[in-house]
């Protein structure tokens, strides 16, 4: 008689649920434990999964720092770039093949410190890009310095008696730039942020979903806020969803409310749809607009 | 391939250098444009706004010249041709992304209008001191490949090569103009279509499964894939394996910045282009680019004039250096004479090559003008005596 002790039956490994999204043989990743920004990756390939995205026409953009490192991971046309230079890169992307769903993962120093004059006028024209910003209040990736995004009174290494400048709000810098949907979850709503962000890949034009991630390395730890743990219990005490709120009131101070939802959901023309109405009108029959799988000729 | 008739405007034309450059990237396959305005180099982007919506090419004017290089090099992993144009300041904002390009062999063309500088300089009025900018503007060590043309007819010309030349070796191709180049207006011929040689984007045979974005599979060049055809292929601007992905080794950064350095070094004999008239026996030798080498070559003919066994040489790639050819010419000929229209730097350049056996002599201009060529003339003659 042979006995099995249930302790030591071994099943076959299973696959992670989300494998076909993701480049396993990268894992284990880069972010520290109790880090935002896997959760945000999970949600994002959960959404792609969701929306039922043709995932060889979807690529993504990452800038550089901790968040940038997201495009590395996602099993997507992936591209690595430039400190603040995800959005244009995309632009090019998505001028240059339209039919493609072309996603920006990155983090708040990325997007609105170096890269902030993209942010705004990618925003301003419109353009057809799902932009999931992470937010953690400050540069990780260098060690911990004052970001845009920091809150007053919070410190960083560069700001060691406290931040004294006043930070970006961003669903109000993006909204009030002209972007026709603007979310902000935390990393603690992943149902809400994975469902936003299946939402917002069906909707047009520039999407800017902010998430709030908590940076137990540096920011928690320069401001005595505990571990990633007391990171989301924050968010769970801290955190007021309130949809269509006005984007002017949602700033956010080092101890207040962290005010979640979706912002601005309206239907506007995009740059695409800008720029073949207006040729068709001026142009007639004369305008030949790039085909959607691109301007590359044929021969090759 | 032959060109795609659409973008080619077939004809004699009275065009300006900008205006023939432009011209020469539609013509190449060019259907990606990103740029910011600024003079003298505008012309160029202008010309193909107007053109662009009639045959399929989307040009963009972005907030700024960061803006426009990263865009550039997006567009391009879409298969499609890409370029963007500018000057000075704007060349020297584009640098962190045309390394970018360079690390990913990305092929795009970026056309430098160059005027006098440092900083603002001289915005309306001609230079030639980008060139070392050209060559190792970026941080790291990486090779790109660059063209001066001399005239508008090889504006056109040269910029289609520019084009064929970043498709062959996937590296950013610039093509060095200079304001009097740009804003003179002469005759440009433009061939039929079916008379212009264009090199296609290669794209790679193997099936997603059997691809790597950076296997060489025994060439000097990885076979390229684009987004949206299923490769989902990754690349990155941190040094990286034949998988695209980051690895952070000192064996891996050899390998990843060798191959960069040597595609185009080894193939030096196949990119360089030069013109020589009479060098040959020649006692002095002028070494002259852009539009300083028209200026030259009339130097040269009062010079032999004058009794001066005078030759001349006319840089047509200003990379990779024309390094072979100019150690030879140190040899045979007693000096090297190299005007240009900035303080001496590819004098420098000239100086490495000869490597002592031939006397080198620049001649400097601080932009604005070019050079008198009765003071290359006397030049010449100082030299051989």
């Amino acid at each position: 008689m042979t006995t099995t002790s249930p302790g030591l039956v071994r099943e076959p490994p299973m696959e992670h649920p989300l494998a076909p999204f993701l480049r396993m043989e990268r894992i284990p990743h880069v972010w520290c434990p109790g880090c935002g920004i896997g959760t945000v990756v999970q949600c994002f390939a959960t959404a792609l999964e969701r929306a039922g995205c043709d995932l060889d026409k979807t690529a993504v953009v990452s800038g550089i720092g901790c968040s940038g490192r997201a495009a590395g991971y996602l099993k997507l046309d992936g591209f690595h770039t430039t400190h603040g230079r995800a959005i244009p890169f995309a632009t090019g992307l998505k001028l240059g093949r339209p039919e493609l769903l072309v996603t920006v993962i990155s983090g708040d120093g990325d997007l609105v410190g170096i890269g902030g004059n993209h942010f705004i006028h990618a925003a301003r024209r419109n353009l057809d890009l799902l932009v999931v910003l992470i937010n953690n209040f400050i540069y990780g990736m260098t060690g911990g310095q004052n970001a845009p995004t920091t809150p007053l009174t919070a410190r960083t290494s560069t700001m060691p008696f406290g931040n004294f400048e006043p930070p970006f709000n961003l669903p109000h810098l993006a909204a009030s730039s002209g972007a026709p949907y603007v979310a902000r979850w935390t990393c603690l709503h992943i149902r809400r942020l994975t469902w936003t962000i299946e939402e917002a890949i069906g909707r047009r034009g520039f999407r800017l979903i902010e998430v709030i991630a908590p940076c137990p390395t540096l920011y928690s730890r320069l401001n005595k806020l505990g571990t990633g743990l007391d990171g989301m219990r924050s968010y769970h005490d801290n955190a007021v969803i309130r949809h269509g709120a006005e984007t002017s009131e949602v700033a956010i101070d080092f101890d207040g409310p962290i005010v979640c939802g979706k912002f601005v959901d309206v239907e506007k023309p995009t740059f695409h749809q800008l720029m073949d109405e207006h040729y068709g009108k001026v142009l007639g029959e004369r305008y030949v607009p790039m085909p959607p799988s691109g301007g590359m000729l044929d021969g090759g | 391939m032959k060109a795609d008739p659409a973008g080619v405007l077939t004809g004699a034309h009275y065009l300006d250098g900008d205006f023939a450059c432009g011209e020469g990237a539609m013509a190449a396959g060019c259907r990606f444009v990103a740029g910011y305005p600024i003079t003298p180099s505008t012309e160029v982007v202008e010309r193909i706004a107007h053109r662009f919506p009639t045959f399929g090419g989307t040009f963009i004017q972005m907030e700024d010249e960061l803006a426009s290089m990263a865009a550039v090099v997006g567009a391009s992993w879409t298969g499609t041709k890409a370029m963007t144009v500018t000057s000075g300041p704007g060349f020297s904002l584009m640098m962190e992304n045309i390394g970018l390009a360079a690390m990913m062999e990305t092929p795009c063309v970026v056309v430098d209008v160059q005027r006098g500088g440092p900083s603002t300089g001289l915005p309306t009025m001609v230079g030639q001191a980008d060139v070392m900018q050209a060559r190792w503007g970026s941080h790291g060590d990486y090779e790109v490949i660059a063209l001066c043309p001399q005239s508008p007819q090889e504006a056109f010309d040269l910029t289609i090569e520019a084009f064929n030349l970043a498709e062959i070796y996937r590296v950013p191709v610039l093509v060095l103009l200079d304001e009097c180049v740009g804003h003179m207006t002469e005759k440009v011929v433009i061939p039929p279509a079916d008379e212009i040689e264009i090199e296609p984007r290669r794209l790679t045979a193997r099936s997603p499964a059997d691809y790597q974005p950076y296997a060489l599979n025994g060439r000097p060049v990885p076979e390229f894939a684009r987004a949206g055809d299923g490769y989902r292929f990754h690349t990155t601007g941190l040094t990286h394996d034949e998988r695209g992905y980051p690895v952070m080794s000192a064996d891996c950064q050899e390998r990843c910045v060798r191959r960069l350095v040597e595609k185009i070094r080894d193939n030096a004999d196949q990119i360089v282009r030069l013109e020589e008239d009479g060098t040959e026996g020649a006692e002095v030798v002028v070494v002259a680019f852009g539009i300083t080498a028209r200026v030259a070559r009339l130097a040269v003919q009062q010079a032999r004039a004058r009794g001066v066994a005078a030759g001349f040489v006319r840089l047509v790639t200003l990379w990779p250096f024309a390094e072979r050819r100019i150690g030879e010419l140190a040899v045979t000929a007693r000096a090297l004479l190299v005007p240009e229209i900035n303080y001496g730097q590819m004098t420098l350049e000239v100086e490495r090559c000869a490597a002592g056996r031939a006397a080198v002599r620049g001649l400097f201009h601080g932009g604005g003008g070019v050079h008198d060529p009765e003071r290359i003339a006397d030049a010449i003659v100082e030299a051989a005596a």
